[in-house]
């Protein structure tokens, strides 16, 4: 007999799963979600503010996909679960039962409880309605503040640049993402969001956020004191999980909705996924929550294995991503930190404009390679990958660095200058 | 909350107001247009006055190329593109399309209006009859007008491109290529062949311009005319023909078919320069690459059928005056077909792959209707295809397909349909080398990894239609025989997932995505 699974959010991690289900099942398969009805991605927000896309380019399928792989798809709020029921209950007061429930419901923008955070203008940049109070709420506005040096922070001050908006970008660390990136890839993102005229505040909080009439922000006031003058407030100082509506259901939850490595639930038919789900114990150097594009498709994917009875535990493999500061790409294989360990040891090398950078980190007694960060630079993941898999020896990494290339034809090298610059460095492990 | 984002959104003024530079840039642009304006309706003409309006539109439009440009960091300039009236079919878009359109109805079917007479130019023919005898010591011809507009235009927003496109030595070199061949072999070539044999009958001097794409490449004043045209003549066939049945199909093995359609091609040139900024307006539904398989394999059919009605008309109608006759003609036609059809059933499994049975059905309908016509005329005196006489067919060809489609709706449309309206839905030398790409050919897309986040610029900014996220969010390799490769999907990627490249033809990613799991790329489905 047919199962009915629903999936609650249509994110990239429950339509990830929606379709491996179907691709694997005969299941009745509903997908809830409030925000849309079609899926589309959330990672191109920026580019329908900047007028690079209009919303329905960011929908990676046709509207047709969904009829004809019989996924249906309801826009609808979920207010309950009743797990000892099987069913959920809907805002329209609809009431919708299910063999299996999976919980995809993502992220919201963090907000800390600052004075005035729940004025006109000041808000969090996460789904289509507040794309869409920005767009209202920046037209004829001179200038802005961004509060939170993280990746969404840096592309709303991109997105604010592109409407002719100045923007004073408050960062509390002492340097952009600097609980991720190491120091001089940190600095050189630095250089380049001033390079962009963004007044950027390091080392600055957020105090206070104000309003002459009480409606619209008007300024904001900073850690030190001073007063910023502006008709909008970004607050992009993370996210966290969007699960109150799960409290009293009966599903274990702590930031995120608490699962096993098969992304169960305590429930046994109920799943988390994506944003919204956190590992009751982390696997081998990976975090608890993980907010990323890829590891949503993955848990999707690994999810609908368990729900069409194959047994699939979570492999994600070894970590990477890639993001982009205006215009410098980023890219990184294997797990680069802030800080190396005591056991490890790595490299910077930045080309003579400051254009490209690469850092590529080993073991200190191994001498194995461990990862990479490249900056201005396309690196090819299946090989960097192989290099990790393999342990490979960082010197032959080094030498070897072009196999990985995977800037366009006709791209300056820059392999010879960082294998030289390195094998000056590092004349000790040259074997 | 159901809402529509992009109503909401593409109702806020232009984001980047004009500078000076750009200003001064469109003021010498529209000047230089009334000084044609002047050349069109006044008595006025004077070399002095041409001289001026290219200096002016050159001078303008470099000015506004800079004013655009210059403060800018190198990389990626789309913002405000789905904003813009201009670039998003709006009231500018609509009026461009109109004056662009009529120019080419003018051109083709009214060139008295511009002036064109035998007995003495008038208006813009002679406005430009000073150039014209300075590089072939004739009167202009409204198709020289054409060129030059033309030409200039490929250079003009071929300098803008490279501007916009600075950071990427791909789009550079690629567009001093089309820049290079639209002027030397297009443009000058041409021209000073033309003032050489000025006595000798007039053919195709365009190398680069190869069959079927120049369908008058097969009419019999071409060839009378190269055939006595001596050794240029000569060099002209023996060039027509190689390019078509050899060097082409090599070019396309090593890289694709972009070597002609997006670095050396005068349409494609111009879809590079002037239309880029309309390459987003490319129609991405499954339901547009439907309408483009059977519309461009059918015309490549059609265009087949009518070359052969037309040689076999030719070798009968002069049983001795050529080298070949209707006997051996034929019979190459028939060995032609059969190692061409004995090579698309052996390597049907690559060909049809991703788009399976239906591609399948496409295809055999349209071989078995060329066939069908190849007996059909072969059988007759090459006068008959389907009943339908050889000549008007022809000529029907020539004003539906090589002058309404590729001139006024591939160009004039431009600003409605984006810029490869013929290129991807009429071209059948594209077509040719399409089936090419992708039966034969070492180009593909590689897509990195699992690096791409769907966010669709690259599908947005394919000016062929093509839904490249379809492909790069599975891991998929692009093999599309539409790909004309100008490799702006892969610049706009903000993820560095997508490289053009040459490799061998085993190591396509074809089959089923491919997902990174547990550490290793493996085939998922
Ligand atoms: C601006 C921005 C840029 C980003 N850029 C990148 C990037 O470049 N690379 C990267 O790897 N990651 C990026 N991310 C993160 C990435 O987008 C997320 O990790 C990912 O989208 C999470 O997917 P998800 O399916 O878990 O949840 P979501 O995409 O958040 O989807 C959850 C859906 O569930 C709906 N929902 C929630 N609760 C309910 C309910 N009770 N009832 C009904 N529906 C509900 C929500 O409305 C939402 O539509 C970015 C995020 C943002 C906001
Ligand atoms: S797929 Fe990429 S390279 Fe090919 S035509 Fe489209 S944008 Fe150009
Ligand atoms: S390939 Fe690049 S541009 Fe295309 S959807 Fe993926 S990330 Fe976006």
């Amino acid at each position: 007999m047919s199962k009915k699974v629903i999936i609650i959010g249509n994110g990239i991690a429950g339509i990830t799963c929606a379709r491996h289900i179907r691709k694997q099942s005969i299941f009745d398969i509903t997908v809830i979600s409030s925000e849309s009805k079609y899926f589309y991605s959330r990672t191109a927000l920026m580019y329908i503010y900047m007028g690079h896309m209009k919303h329905e380019h960011t929908k990676p399928y046709e509207d047709s996909f969904w009829e004809n792989n019989r996924i249906n798809l309801v826009q609808a709020h979920v207010e309950q679960i009743s797990s000892a029921d099987n069913n959920i209950q809907l805002n329209d007061g609809t009431n919708l039962n299910y063999d299996f429930l999976v919980i995809a419901t993502g992220s919201k923008s963090n907000k800390f409880g600052w004075p005035g955070q729940d004025l006109q203008g000041v808000q969090g940049l996460y789904n289509l309605q507040d794309l869409q109070t920005m767009e209202q709420h920046t037209k004829d506005i001179k200038h802005a503040v961004v509060v939170g040096g993280g990746l969404i922070g840096i592309e709303t001050v991109e997105m604010l640049l592109s409407r002719n908006i100045t923007v004073s970008f408050l960062i509390r660390e002492r340097s952009f993402w600097d609980t991720v990136l190491p120091d001089e890839e940190s600095r050189m993102i630095n250089k380049i969001i001033q390079h962009h005229k963004v007044d950027l505040q390091l080392g600055t909080e957020l105090k206070e956020i104000k309003s002459h009439n009480g409606a619209k922000v008007t300024s904001v006031i900073t850690g030190n004191g001073e007063e910023i003058n502006c008709g909008f407030v970004a607050l992009t100082v993370g996210v966290s999980p969007n699960i109150s509506f799960i409290n009293n259901s009966g599903v274990e939850t702590d930031r995120g909705v608490l699962i096993d490595h098969n992304f169960r639930t305590n429930i046994k038919n109920i799943f988390a996924i994506g944003d919204c789900a956190q590992f009751k114990t982390p696997l081998d150097g990976r975090k608890p929550l993980e907010q990323v594009w890829y590891t949503g498709k993955l848990h999707g994917e690994t999810a609908a294995k368990n729900i069409v009875g194959l047994n699939a535990e979570y492999l994600p493999g070894h970590w990477f991503n890639s993001a982009k500061f205006f215009d410098l790409e980023y890219q990184t294989y294997g797990l680069v930190l802030a800080q190396k360990a005591d056991n490890e040891d790595w490299f910077w090398w930045q080309d003579k404009k400051g254009e490209k950078g690469i850092r590529i980190l080993w073991d200190k007694n191994t001498l194995s390679f461990k990862g990479i960060n490249a900056f201005g630079i396309r690196l090819r993941h299946e090989i960097c990958n192989d290099w990790l898999n393999d342990k490979t020896p960082v010197n032959t990494v080094v030498h070897q660095l072009r196999k990985a290339n995977f800037d366009p034809e006709f791209f300056k090298g820059y392999e010879k200058e960082f294998a030289a610059a390195f094998n000056h460095q590092n004349i000790l492990i040259k074997n | 909350m159901e809402m529509d984002m992009s109503l909401s959104l593409a109702n806020h003024a232009e984001s980047n107001p004009l500078n000076n530079r750009m200003k001064m840039g469109a003021a010498l642009v529209a000047i230089s247009f009334l000084v044609l304006l002047l050349g069109l309706f006044n008595q006025f003409y004077n070399p002095i006055l041409l001289g001026i309006f290219i200096i002016m539109i050159s001078a303008g439009s470099l000015f506004y190329t800079n004013g655009l440009y210059a403060n800018t960091v190198d990389g990626i300039k789309n913002n405000g593109v789905m904003f813009q009236s201009l670039t998003n079919r709006g009231l500018w878009a609509w009026i461009l399309g109109i004056v662009l359109t009529g120019f080419y109805i003018i051109l083709y079917w009214y060139p008295q209006y511009l002036g064109l007479n035998k007995n003495g130019n008038t208006g813009l023919v002679r406005f430009f009859d000073p150039l014209s005898y300075l590089l072939n010591g004739k009167q202009a011809s409204q198709w020289f007008v054409y060129g030059t507009f033309y030409t200039l235009a490929i250079l003009l927003m071929g300098i803008k491109f490279i501007r916009k496109n600075r950071h990427s030595k791909y789009q550079v070199f690629r567009t001093v290529s089309v820049m290079f061949f639209q002027t030397a072999f297009a443009f000058l070539i041409p021209e000073f062949l033309e003032s050489l044999s000025a006595d000798k009958a007039y053919f195709s001097k365009d190398v680069k311009n190869m069959w079927p794409l120049n369908i008058y490449f097969t009419d019999q004043w071409n060839i009378d005319g190269m055939l006595k045209g001596g050794n240029l003549g000569a060099f002209m066939l023996v060039m027509g023909i190689g390019m078509i049945f050899i060097i082409s199909p090599i070019l396309t093995y090593f890289y694709g078919k972009r070597w002609y359609c997006s670095w050396v091609c005068g349409c494609g040139g111009l879809a590079e320069t002037a239309g880029d900024p309309f390459r987003q307006l490319s129609d991405k539904s499954l339901k547009a690459w439907k309408v483009e398989r059977w519309l461009i394999h059918t015309i490549l059919a059609l265009v087949t059928v009518i070359t052969v009605a037309v040689l076999y008309t030719m070798f009968y109608d002069n049983p001795s005056s050529y080298w070949l006759n209707k006997k051996s003609f034929s019979i190459l036609v028939i060995v032609f077909f059969a190692i061409i059809t004995s090579i698309v059933l052996l390597k049907r499994k690559t060909i049809f792959k991703d788009f399976d049975k239906k591609a399948f059905i496409i295809a055999l309908s349209v071989m078995g209707f060329t066939v069908l016509c190849l007996i059909n005329i072969l059988m007759s005196n090459g006068r008959n295809v389907l009943f339908l006489d050889a000549g008007i067919l022809r000529q029907g060809y020539g004003f539906f397909i090589a002058s309404v489609f590729s001139g006024v709706i591939g160009v004039g449309f431009y600003p409605i349909m984006g810029s490869r309206v013929w290129c991807r839905f009429g071209c059948p030398m594209a077509a040719i080398l399409g089936l090419q790409q992708k039966l034969f050919s070492r180009f593909r897309i590689t897509t990195n990894g699992s690096q791409c986040i769907s966010c669709g610029n690259c599908s947005t900014y394919c000016e062929m239609g093509i839904d490249v996220r379809s492909y790069a969010q599975k891991g998929q390799d692009i093999v599309r025989s539409s790909c004309v490769g100008c490799g702006v999907c892969s610049s706009v990627c903000p993820r560095g997932v997508l490289k053009l490249e040459n490799g061998p033809i085993k190591t396509k990613k074809l089959q089923g995505p491919i997902q990174y799991v547990n550490g290793a790329f493996e085939v998922t489905e």
